[in-house]
């Protein structure tokens, strides 16, 4: 399974969520398939992306919040996964594509490579109620139906294959995503 | 040394009157009494993080949201929070308000604290944020809401250091 077409596979459902993604080829990825004001891409601080998510979720409550993520972000800030747990905020899907390669960063493998780490025992054993482990293209869009049906935190650990895009660039600088998500998101919140 | 209640609950109504409504905070021994503060407090909401980069994201969200917000950490929690600042907070030009408990300085009889205590403020001004110490109970307040509005402003990290002479009677 490749991150690129579960991304795609998704992208329609996206097309009104707050979406947060990390770095990278994830960024790149949900970027060529559309930018729109609703997506904000982290392109550094990595970890932070589902942090950024709880904030979102606890302020935003009407709104359903994504938090696209990796194995190699999430394992830079363990801790979130615990602090998810705690606040639960039920309007936030984190998914996790693991493909157990630090690919954006020259492709060394990461703990998750060969089975050693795994990160949904551990999103279960940090408290998360709602964690689904897929590898299917299948399974991945029967988890992701779910979590969007389901009002409760979800996560969903997606197996994929380590291989991105071939090229990267955006056509506007960070600050700029920043201002357009914010104004975005408030408008969201207002309506509600 | 204990740690004020009244001069707490000084910072505390500071930071109520500045329309903050969401903190995001790790628990230190000068904060205690803030947190609970902020616990008991209905109209606040607390967030209580694992380590403190992840507030930095958290502080993020919150101001997407239109929350206003702050943080509330120990310096050598700054310290652990750099690479969210700089990468995050800096690198796409959002406010973050810190309030940090200043450890680790002129009386700290803790030893533990002494090196982080020792180079807090020149990591602060290596990173060019704008900051000041809160020493008296009387002016922390319009401290607090100064420093929110130029993070607001100036679309950047601002921090106030709690100082020994307020949070210890």
């Amino acid at each position: 399974m490749k991150r690129a077409k579960c991304i795609e596979a998704m992208y329609a459902e996206l097309q009104d969520k707050l979406v947060v993604t990390i770095m990278g080829a994830c960024a790149q990825e949900l970027y060529d398939l559309g930018h729109r004001p609703n997506f904000f891409y982290l392109e550094h601080a990595m970890g932070l992306a589902s942090s950024i998510g709880l904030g979102l979720a606890m302020n935003v409550p009407d709104e359903k919040v994504i938090v696209l993520d990796g194995d190699g972000s999430v394992l830079m800030n363990l801790g979130t996964l615990a602090t998810l747990a705690r606040y639960r905020p039920k309007n936030l899907i984190h998914i996790i594509f693991d493909n157990g390669s630090l690919l954006s960063t020259g492709g060394f493998p990461s703990h998750t490579a060969g089975e050693i780490t795994d990160i949904a025992a551990i999103a279960r054993g940090a408290g998360c109620p709602h964690v689904a482990d897929v590898s299917t293209m299948y399974e991945f869009l029967d988890a992701v139906g779910d979590a969007f049906e389901r009002d409760d935190f979800s996560v969903i650990v997606a197996g994929v294959e380590a291989v991105g895009p071939d090229h990267y660039g955006m056509d506007f600088k960070l600050p700029e995503n920043a201002f357009e998500f914010e104004r975005y998101v408030r408008s969201v919140k207002r309506e509600t | 040394m204990t740690v004020s209640l009244d001069n707490s609950k000084a910072v505390y109504q500071g930071i109520k009157d500045a329309g903050i409504r969401y903190i995001s905070a790790l628990p230190e021994t000068w904060l205690v009494y803030l947190l609970q503060l902020a616990e008991r407090d209905p109209e606040m909401t607390l967030v209580e993080v694992a380590r403190e980069e992840e507030a930095i994201g958290v502080a993020a969200g919150a101001y997407f949201a239109g929350t206003p917000n702050l943080l509330l950490m120990q310096n050598h929690g700054f310290l652990a929070a750099i690479n969210g600042i700089v990468s995050l907070a800096m690198l796409y030009r959002l406010p973050l308000c810190m309030l940090i408990a200043h450890r680790g300085h002129f009386g700290e009889p803790y030893p533990w604290h002494t090196q982080g205590g020792i180079v807090t403020e020149g990591v602060l001004r290596a990173l060019n944020i704008p900051f000041d110490y809160a020493r008296d109970p009387l002016k922390v307040g319009k401290q607090i809401r100064e420093a929110h509005t130029l993070s607001l402003s100036s679309l950047s990290p601002v921090a106030l250091l709690l100082t020994r002479d307020l949070m210890e009677d």
